[in-house]
Formats: C-alpha cells, structure tokens, sequence
C-alpha cells in the first residue's frame, strides 16, 4: 500500500494540472468555447456543492435550486434594488445561502431517505413560489437584468469576456480546493462513514446529526457561492433558476460525471453541456427534417452511459483502473 | 438562385469600350490579388446576410415556436424571391432554445461568436428574451423580439434589444380598456395568474378603463400551480358585469368550463386575452361557454369578410386556412395574435439593413442607428397586420388591436382600435445608451 504522502502528491498534481489545463484554454478555446466554458465553471461549482451532500454524504436532494437561487437571489436584489457593489452583493448571496441551508437541513434532516428527497422537493417548490409570490420586487418568473454598469468589481469589468473566465476559474479553483480538503480532512471521512453506515457511525461516538448539518450547510454555501457568480457574470436573475428542473440538473452532472469524485461535476457539467450542444448542431445539419428533439439524443446518450459507466465516469475509472482518484 | 443574386449586382448596361474593359479589368485583378479582399468581395457580394433565429422548439413554448418557425420560413422565402437584402439573399439559422432562459443566452452567444450570424431574431417567450438580453448587449448583435411583453418598452434591457413588429402588453390593455366599458359594463373583475405576466395586465388595465367610467370593482389572483379555479369564483363581487380573464398554459379550458358551470347562462359578460387560446380550437369541447364573449386579437385569426390582399397573400404564404389552421392539417391550429410579429419584423430587419447600407458584423451599430431612426411602418405586404408607429426611445412599435365576438364557434372582429387608443408616454430612452 502507499503512502499517504504519496498519494497526496499525486492527488494535488492531478488537480493543479486540471487548474492549470483550464488556465490554458483561457487562451486556446474559440470565442464561444470561452463564453461557454465560463458559464460552465460556475456551474460546476453547483455541481461540486451537490456532491458534497449527495456523492459524499450519500443525502438525495432534490431541493438544491433553493440554494443556488438563494445566492442568485441575495446578490441579484441587492444590486438591482440596493445598489450594493459586487463584494457586498457575493456576500449576500453567500449569507442567504448560509441562512437557509441551516434553516432547511435543521428541519429536513429530521427525516431519512425518501422522505428527505421529498422534504427537500417541498421546500425547494417553496422558495420557487417564493420568487414568483414576490414579482413586485423579483419580476417573476420573466425575471429582471443587471446591468453591465452594476457588474464592476474595482477596475475590472466583469462583463468582459476574459475577465469573466478568470472570476469563473478562481471561484472554481478556490471551491475544488475547498471540496478537496473538506472531504480529505477528518470531516469528510465521517460523511462517507455516515453514507456507508449511519447507525454504526452513530455507534463510533459521533454525532451524526451535526455532520449531516455540517455537509447541509457547506453544500448550501457552495451553491449559492455558484449562484451568486451566474447572476453577477452573466447578469440574469429568474423563477425558472428556482424551478425543479434545477434541482435535477446538478444531480444529473453529478452522476454523469461520477458521484463521490471531486472532479466528476466538472466533467459531468462539461459533458452534459456539449451533449445537449453538440445534439443540437447533429440534427441541424444532418438531419433537418426530423422531427426530433435534442433531448432524444440527450436520452440515449445517458441510458448508454449509465449502462457502461454505472458509477458515472471518474468513478467508474476509479473502480477500474485508478482506484486513488480522490 | 445564385442567377438571380448575380443579375441583380450587374451594373447597369452603359456604354463600354474595349479599352476601358481592359482599363477596368486590370484594375480589377490588381484589387483582387491584394490580399484579404477575396473574402470582402465576398462578403460584398454573395455571402447571404444571417439571420440567427432563436427558436422555442422544446418546452413551454413549443406550440408557438413551431408556428414561428413556419412564418420566419415563409417570410424569408417572401424576402428572398423579391431580391433579398441589399441584393444579399436572407439566410436562417436556427437554435433551439428549450424556451429555457439560461439556455436562450448561450443561444445568443453562439449566433454571435460561432455561427457568426448578423442578428438575433424572433424570440417570444418574456424569461428567455430577458434572460438573453445581457448576453446580446455585451455582444453587441442587435437582437429583435417578437415577445409582447413591456419588457423591452420598460427600459429594462439594452440598446441592442428592439420590439418593432409587435405590440406590447400595455398599449394592448390601455388600447381595449375604454371599449370595454362603453360595450360590456363599467364595473369589471380582473382574473389573472399572480405572477408578472398578470399582474402587467392587474396594473396597466384599470387606467384607461376607469378613465372612460368604468370600475375595476374586484381582483383575483389566480396562484400558479393552481388546476381547479372553483374555490376563487366566489371571489367574484355579485355587482360584477364584466370578467376580464388573462390566463395561461392548459389551465385555461378548465378554467372556461368550472367558470360556465359557476353561472350557468346567466353569468356577467366575459373579456378575455387570446393569449389563453392560441394553437387552441374555439370549438373545442368545454369551451361552448365562450360563445358570445369578447376576445382581444392581435390579427384576426379567422379569416374576415373585409380581409385586404395583402392579408390574404400573407396567410397563403404561412399556410393558413380561413379558420387559422394549417392548410395540412385542421387541428393544428396557428398562434396568429403572435406569429404576424415575425412576418413583419423580418421585413423590419431588411429596412433597417437596407437604410444602413449594412454590409457585415462591422455595421452592427449603424444599424441599431438605423432602426432607430425608424418612425412608422405603412400597412401593405409587408406588414399585413395593419400600419405601426415606432417609438425609438423605447425600441417598441403601436398598432392596432381587434376585438372579435365568439358567434358559432368561430372569432368575428366587431372592433379595431387605432393606434393611438394604445399609445403612451416613453418610461426610457434606449438612444441615450451608448452603442
């Protein structure tokens, strides 16, 4: 067996190239490919704070749009009603996430399982009618815009597109990193020992509660960390953000790209998108008569994937052939 | 088609010598092995002006979108067999945008910076054109809607986003509110779905309608994940004579039936937008209450009595029957209030274009000059639903609304609006912003 030193070398290596792979697109991708992979990362982010309580916790949500909403929503009406600048604005966002995901993990983890999936459902379908119940501020689900003005942070302009990619990558980066470290630190190997085995965990002296609480609360803030970048990136608050559909979407990276990974959201949300892209462009071109959807091929594509890689992709790849993949 | 294009670029026959073709051919070859100009000849030339079509293809809104999609076809073909724009013919390029706004802004980032399209063009839905916009204004690629909603005339977006071939929400209220009152009753309930698309019509009704003696007497907001609307027609005041009802989505035909059932025959008068009913059968099942009742339409979408030709050629050209069908098929029913707005605004897009002399990427700024230095659109072929007033302040257009009465099934105009019944004072001004 190695040791841990080594395996810690490696782990860092993989995930400082990743970082550094990304860096370098900054100057390689083609004008949409950078747009895209802007949006991209700060979606990742969402994906990375799922993972932390459904890949790594092993607690279904299906409630998580309320927390990247709540980021959405706490920086996006800051700027847009109280002229708040954009640290001010993060900030917000990170205290609504903080302040409901205490408030909905105290409550929702009264409950086990199923149960917890639809509590989660039922609070999240809340805070979407929230944002609909108060269009006099919120506009609904027509939503509202910031304008490029309001999204300055100092002397950068956060509209541009490079500088856009770079606040993309450091939000990432600083989240991998954050995700690394929690689910390696002794934090981390009492969620996965709760998702193995709560009651024997239990049984070890530990409070499983409080973990559980813990994982809630850190999976909040990250995804609204994750909301609070989209809205003052790209400048865009919605209803439909907060729709269930968004709470789906993370879960589907997350296992595309391989629960219980730190760099499967990533490439669940990159390969999710290019599917839904790149499907699009397929009928388009070559088969523009059909009247078929993208989501046909989207389908396909994921029965297919799940089939041959049951455990998502990097987890699949960990099982097989790289089995100390963090 | 390339003949046609070709023929349209000769100059004109003059008299020409042997040295001058010589003269001239010379020059020419010189030009054209300077380097970069095979591609600007090009693009001067042949290349057809792309027209990203930001279409709903999936999700919410694909009933319309199937429909948008049919006219931004047909009046493509229209523009192209009369010569295109500035001789270039017109090119679509279409993406699906799942009527998603997250979606609807990569959208636009791709028409730009992959597809490489001039603009962006024909969205309805209000959360996508919202959620689009800031992508199409860092961009800087005009981006023309065809959404009805007040949105655009509100100030809320950019300079690059315009709302020329279709009225908004608040001239189409303001427009009928006084009609209303002097024809249906002077003491009216509003219901409405109690999210932004309704509450437009709760704040930007009552004005003109209580201007002209009427009384907006009671309020019911419908909640949105509502199915069953009995348990909120109690709230209807007894002294009610008028039900003004806006609502969206399926909801619709139940909320037609449990209202009819509620009063039986002897209920008050009923006002309702269209909106509710568009790619739905009037002579649907459960929908027989409505006969009698009062409908707001954007353009007629049964063919009338007085139709003029170029009404006519336009719904021959979309492939519409005279019940506002498709000509292949009875029950696929067209969104005609909407799906005129893409018709015209094509033909907008080519004005403009045409006005700015636009020859690429490059003159994307004249040409929101361009279109802004639009004032009024006159009736005809290109804008068969009626003539239109621009107000370039607030990149919104004003025409005329129609109100058509539900008789055997079947919608009959009884009144046209002008334009001036829907017009208001500018809340922006887009042309302040800077390009």
């Amino acid at each position: 067996m190695m040791g841990l030193g080594n395996l810690t070398g490696r782990v860092l290596i993989l995930h400082l190239a990743v970082v550094a792979l990304l860096f370098a697109l900054q100057f390689l991708l083609p004008a949409y490919h950078h747009g895209i992979m802007a949006r991209i990362l700060v979606l990742a982010v969402f994906a990375m704070g799922y993972n932390l309580l459904f890949g790594y916790t092993g607690l279904l949500s299906l409630g998580h749009a309320m927390f990247f909403s709540a980021g959405l929503y706490g920086a996006g009406l800051t700027v847009y009603h109280l002229d708040w600048g954009v640290p001010a604005a993060f900030a917000a966002g990170l205290a609504s996430g903080l302040v409901l995901s205490t408030v909905v993990g105290f409550l929702a983890l009264r409950t086990t399982g199923v149960a917890f999936l639809i509590v989660t459902m039922m609070f999240g379908q809340v805070a979407y009618l929230f944002t609909l119940y108060f269009g006099d501020w919120t506009r609904g689900e027509e939503g509202l815009t910031l304008s490029q003005a309001a999204r300055q942070l100092g002397p950068l302009d956060l509209t541009d597109p490079t500088t856009r990619y770079f606040a993309a990558l450091v939000l990432f980066t600083v989240v991998l990193f954050v995700t690394l470290a929690l689910v390696r630190a002794p934090f981390g190997r009492v969620l996965i020992a709760i998702r193995e085995n709560e009651e024997r965990t239990r049984m070890l002296g530990y409070d499983t509660f409080r973990n559980k609480l813990g994982a809630t609360i850190g999976s909040g803030v990250i995804c609204a960390a994750s909301g609070a970048a989209y809205v003052l990136l790209f400048g865009y608050f919605g209803s439909s953000f907060a729709a269930v559909q968004y709470s789906i979407l993370p879960l589907l990276w997350v296992l595309v790209g391989g629960a219980a990974t730190t760099l499967g959201p990533l490439l669940g949300t990159v390969l999710m998108f290019y599917l839904v892209d790149l499907s699009n462009d397929l009928l388009n071109s070559r088969f523009p008569d059909w009247d078929v959807s993208y989501l046909g091929i989207v389908g396909v594509a994921l029965v297919l994937l799940i089939l041959f890689f049951p455990k998502g992709l990097l987890g699949s790849v960990r099982d097989r052939w790289v089995r100390w993949l963090p | 088609m390339a003949d046609k294009r070709t023929s349209l670029l000769l100059p004109k026959k003059q008299g020409l010598t042997r040295r001058g073709a010589l003269k001239g051919l010379g020059a020419a070859a010189g030009i054209m092995a300077a380097p970069g100009f095979v591609r600007y000849a090009q693009a001067q030339s042949s290349e057809p002006i792309r027209i990203g079509f930001q279409a709903h293809r999936t999700g919410i809104g694909a009933a319309y979108g199937r429909w948008y999609e049919r006219v931004t076809t047909a009046a493509a073909a229209a523009i192209n067999d009369a010569g295109g724009i500035n001789g270039r013919p017109l090119e679509i390029v279409t993406e699906d945008d799942g009527t998603d706004p997250k979606r609807g802004a990569e959208v636009v980032e791709k028409f730009a910076n992959q597809h490489k399209t001039d603009v962006v063009f024909g969205t309805l839905f209000s959360h996508v054109v919202v959620g689009s916009a800031p992508a199409a204004g860092e961009l800087k690629i005009p981006y023309y809607v065809v959404s009805e909603g007040y949105h655009v005339a509100s100030g809320n977006l950019n300079r690059y986003v315009f709302q020329p071939g279709i009225t908004d929400v608040k001239a189409q209220v303001r427009a009928v509110g006084p009609w209303i009152a002097d024809n249906l009753g002077k003491k009216i309930t509003l219901v409405f779905p109690d999210y932004a698309f309704g509450h437009d019509h709760r704040d930007k009704f009552p004005e003109k309608y209580e201007a002209a003696g009427g009384k907006v007497v009671g309020l019911v907001p419908i909640p949105p994940t509502e199915t069953s609307f009995t348990r909120y027609l109690p709230q209807i005041p007894s002294e009610t004579e008028v039900i003004y009802h806006v609502m969206v989505g399926p909801g619709v035909l139940t909320f037609v039936k449990e209202l009819g059932e509620f009063y039986g025959s002897s209920g008050p008068k009923l006002f309702g937008f269209l909106d509710s009913l568009e790619a739905v059968d009037i002579a649907s099942p459960g929908l027989e209450f409505l006969e009698g009742s009062h409908f707001w339409e954007a353009m007629p979408r049964y063919l009338q009595p007085d139709a003029s030709d170029a009404v006519k050629a336009y719904r021959a050209a979309v492939g519409v029957d005279d019940n506002g069908a498709s000509v292949n098929d009875p029950k696929d029913v067209s969104t005609a209030s909407h799906m005129f707005g893409c018709w015209e605004t094509l033909h907008i897009i080519k004005h403009a274009m045409e006005a700015a002399d636009y020859q690429g990427p490059a003159d994307r700024a004249k040409l929101v000059e361009a279109t802004e230095a639009l004032t009024s659109f006159a009736a005809g072929a290109a804008h068969p639903q009626g003539d239109k007033v621009f107000n370039a302040k607030i990149h919104q257009s004003f025409g005329h609304q129609h109100i058509s009465q539900v008789s055997g099934g079947k919608l009959n105009v009884v009144h046209t609006t002008s334009i001036e019944d829907g017009m208001y004072e500018a809340e922006a001004d887009y042309t302040t912003m800077s390009l």
